[in-house]
């Protein structure tokens, strides 16, 4: 064990100084390894492991502790702009970032499982770790593509194979890989292997998974993408600001500079941020539509005629708030309520994420995932309170917002056998008819 | 340290018969006395780290737990040697397990599913114990209880999903039972997170790498044991020949290859299992292609094994009866030349699906016994003889299953690229959960798509 705090303690002599003389601070000072003050989303294109000269000599005059706050504020505000850059640039980069941010997170913690069992030399399992990646990634990617550009891949003839057959292929992929751990087993290293074999799968199921759920709400419209992310930042921004100035009452072992009071200042201040960013963002067109393909000029647009969430409506205000505020109804997009729901698990939920990654981090005895942000540490470590959002927001969407996508049920229907089709056809009909919705008059047109 | 912890794990008995009996207890009261005594690390995450970084030789074995061989085959064995005594427990209790199946798939689809779902549990458990003795876990706080409990909501979640699709008409009926399909997805998510939350909520200082090893270990067994059963049942609900060719293919070239291996068996074939040999693997490919094909040809001509099984609401059980698709109608092969002339005739008549078998054997010859390697490895790594002990002479359930986990995502993914396209009642019911505006739509769609296609007369305008 002391060989591992030996390597860790190896990394670039700027970071583990700060990070000593911050574990010497009090209360309101803070550690790196604990997850307070992420304040950003984004990483830069051009990992840095060492803070930047440049700033190096800046901040020199000033003592070691206020210069790690002045370096975290500095990055913290870069990573915010260049989100802001990457969400004018549009959704087709924004995909490539997430792709990135999922490769780096999936790098990081298969080098912490390398160094936890010292086995960076076993044979071949760099290659079947990244193996394993591609194969996930077709697998999903493919999915994506065939449900998002349908016409595009029926157009091709390559394509309109591979999606027929995706899932064989993906699966004849993944069990070579299978084949060939197999037969990569090494008498003496078995059970190192077999437990490479696991984490690679583990973090395959976090990481892949939840990158992948992200792309689909982006597809649903941009502002799922931005109103939960921003929430989750804005619960780390305000739950530590709470903490710095009211926090008291610690609220759990395994983070003891967590508190009550952050905890329950960050909820109130989320949910409020929550509301005030999705009615500016409801207004716009290219936040709120979803992201289509156009065949026409090969690109993605986002075009449409936004539905009845990003409409303006009534809402009568309950009788308390009305003796208080003294209006008698309110003009909200129904998106706000929804986002209300979705601040609401950034505050309460989203920290158990956190406090994962913190347990995770002690049981290994890692102070952070990596350094590839200086002052911050590695990609997880800003994107842990994110794990469960995801999903989150994946599942809200697909039971409250709309139920499933009908250009794939399309899909899935002209590939049906033509009885079934009938038989689906008819079914669908008598439904309708007894709706009331299909009447003879609708039938003709 | 290392001379007690060896020391505690003794030496299982030769061939699988009586061993000295779990000392789990002992083990872990031993434990925290070396810890307090040592002058090394008293953290028991440490001294777990340095386990993991150990090569396997210095790991010491897992105590396996007692034999049980009923008493009456024992007596009834006592006379013979104890290499032919395990061989005749070995045999008896094959036929026995082969009788049982036979006597399920008698009793109907429901019964199989239960089958299934039984030894998926079991399965589950056996792993889960493993993981319990490797890491000496098995006091840790709450563990127990999260393990089974995202046992349970795995299984809520696929079967959910099953009922929904399968069950169409008689979820319907139900007002519950609509609301819960309908918001399957979230609730699932729902208790899910409970159970991450109670996770978190549960770590204790000196144990936080042994809780995220059990709870990894947890996830990956759920991933292969939990997945695969339900895919299993998704292929026997396309139809029960779907859920028997390729097992008892699966069965057959173990059987096979044994056979083949102990008659001719000379050239070894892979290092991880040194009894494993190249005769035994290529004769059991063949032997087994010739059984499926043949199984295949007996089974094709029995609605109770063709038919897609689907749940009546009038008679409220299962029913297998329709009119048999292509796949399971007689068709006439021209066959090749020199076939021609060996079997003198021009054409054959054969069933579709038994081409669709031959493909479904070679997988299961093929790339079926990288399962067992697979387990095999798992078995060295963790110096485990056996992952259980529940059945005398073979082992646990999983020793039977290991060869079968991947034919059943294999035979599921070979139906939904080949034979058919989605499940139609998984469209239909998908499709009525839309807004009405996106049904219409929809419906506008397919009655043009059907009308070019000729399956739809257009109405005539009154």
């Amino acid at each position: 064990m002391t060989e591992l705090r030996q390597r860790v303690a190896r990394e670039p002599d700027s970071v583990p100084e700060d990070k000593e003389s911050e574990s010497e601070a009090k209360v309101d000072g803070e550690t790196a390894s604990d997850s307070e003050s992420r304040a950003e989303l984004a990483p830069p294109p051009a990992p840095a492991d060492d803070t930047p000269e440049v700033l190096n000599r800046a901040l020199s005059n000033l003592s070691s502790r206020w210069k790690n706050w002045w370096v975290r504020g500095i990055l913290t505000l870069a990573m915010i702009a260049f989100f802001f850059i990457i969400i004018y640039l549009g959704p087709m980069v924004l995909m490539m970032i997430v792709m990135c941010v999922q490769i780096k997170c999936f790098h990081e913690i298969i080098t912490i499982g390398y160094n936890v069992y010292h086995s960076y030399d076993l044979p071949w399992f760099r290659t079947l770790s990244w193996y394993f990646l591609l194969c996930v990634n077709y697998f999903f990617y493919g999915e994506t593509v065939t449900d998002y550009f349908f016409t595009l891949v029926q157009r091709e003839e390559p394509l309109r194979i591979l999606s027929k057959y995706h899932r064989f292929i993906s699966f004849t992929l993944y069990l070579t890989g299978f084949c060939m751990f197999v037969l990569s087993l090494v008498k003496k290293h078995y059970r190192l292997q077999f437990y490479m074999f696991g984490w690679t799968h583990v973090t395959l199921l976090i990481v892949v998974t939840q990158s992948h759920l992200v792309i689909h709400n982006l597809f649903e419209g941009m502002i799922w993408f931005i109103v939960p992310i921003s929430c989750v930042i804005c619960n780390d921004i305000m739950a530590y600001m709470f903490g710095f100035f009211f926090g008291r009452t610690p609220l759990i072992k395994l983070s003891p500079k967590k508190t009550w009071e952050g905890f329950i200042g960050g909820f109130f201040a989320t949910v409020v941020f929550g509301l005030l960013l999705s009615y500016v963002m409801s207004g716009y067109r290219c936040f709120v539509c979803p992201v289509e393909y156009n065949n026409d000029t090969n690109s993605f647009t986002v075009d449409c005629e936004p539905s009845d969430l990003f409409r303006l409506q009534e809402y009568n205000i309950p009788g308390v708030v009305q003796s208080v505020t003294g209006w008698k109804t309110v003009r909200m997009y129904p998106f706000q309520i929804h986002s209300i729901a979705l601040s609401t698990f950034a505050s309460l939920i989203g920290p158990f994420g956190g406090f994962f990654a913190s347990g995770f981090k002690r049981a290994f005895k890692i102070k952070d995932f990596a350094n590839t942000i200086p002052g911050h540490g590695g990609i997880m470590d800003r994107f842990d309170c994110q794990y469960l959002m995801a999903t989150f927001v994946n599942v809200y969407i697909a039971s409250f917002i709309r139920g499933p996508n009908p250009s794939k049920l399309i899909q899935q229907f002209l590939t049906l056998r033509p009885d079934q089709q009938l038989h689906i056809f008819n079914t669908l009909k008598s439904h309708l008819t007894d709706k009331g919705l299909l009447t003879a008059a609708t039938e003709d047109e | 340290m290392m001379l007690e912890l060896r020391h505690r794990g003794g030496c299982p008995g030769p061939g699988g018969a009586v061993a000295p009996p779990p000392r789990e207890g002992e083990a872990a009261g031993g434990d925290h006395e070396t810890e307090s005594t040592s002058d090394k690390e008293t953290d028991i995450d440490d001294r777990y780290g340095d386990l993991d970084s150990r090569a396997d030789s210095d790991i010491p074995d897992i105590p396996p737990s007692s034999d049980r061989t009923p008493e009456i085959l024992k007596k009834a064995l006592s006379g013979l040697s104890s290499r032919w005594k395990n061989w005749w427990i070995r045999g008896i209790l094959t036929l026995t397990m082969i009788s049982l199946f036979f006597l399920i798939i008698y009793m109907g689809s429901f019964m199989l599913m239960l089958l299934v779902l039984g030894i998926q549990v079991k399965c589950f458990h056996e792993i889960i114990t493993i993981g319990y003795r490797v890491y000496r876990s098995y006091d840790l706080p709450w563990f127990r209880t999260l393990s089974w409990y995202f046992l349970l909501c795995v299984n809520y979640f696929f079967y959910g999903e099953t009922v929904a699709d399968y069950f169409a008409t008689f979820v319907q009926r139900e007002e519950q039972l609509q609301f819960l399909i309908r918001y399957h997805r979230f609730i699932s998510f729902a208790l899910y997170l409970a159970g991450f939350c109670m996770f978190v909520l549960s770590l204790v200082k000196k144990h936080y790498r042994l809780q995220f090893y059990m709870f990894a270990w947890t996830h990956v067994t759920l991933l292969i044991t939990v997945t695969q059963s339900h895919l299993v049942i998704q292929n026997l609900f396309e139809g029960m020949i779907w859920f028997l060719v390729p097992i008892s293919s699966v069965i057959c070239n173990d059987i096979t290859a044994y056979l083949f291996g102990f008659f001719f068996g000379r050239t070894p074939l892979i290092k991880l299992s040194p009894k494993k040999t190249w005769e035994g693997f290529i004769g059991g490919f063949f032997s087994t292609v010739i059984f499926g094909f043949i199984a295949a040809y007996v089974l094709s001509k029995y609605q109770y094994f063709v038919c897609p099984v689907e749940y009546r609401s009038d008679v409220n059980s299962f029913v297998t009866e329709c009119e048999p698709s292509e796949l399971f109608q007689l068709r006439s092969y021209s066959l090749p030349p020199f076939l021609k002339a060996v079997l003198r005739q021009e054409t054959v008549s054969l069933y579709p699906f038994q081409i669709h078998s031959v493909a479904l054997s070679t997988f299961a010859s093929l790339i079926g016994p990288f399962g067992g390697f697979f387990a095999s490895g798992f078995k060295r790594a963790f110096k485990i003889k056996d992952f259980a002990n529940t059945i005398p002479g073979h082992g646990g359930i999983m020793d039977r299953f290991d060869c079968q986990y991947l034919m059943a995502t294999f035979v599921h993914v070979y139906i939904t690229s080949f034979i058919r396209g989605p499940n139609p009642s998984r469209v239909l019911q998908q499709l009525l959960v839309l807004q009405p505006e996106q049904q219409l739509n929809i419906y506008k769609a397919l009655k043009t798509h059907l009308i070019e296609k000729g399956l739809l007369q257009p109405t005539l305008k009154v």
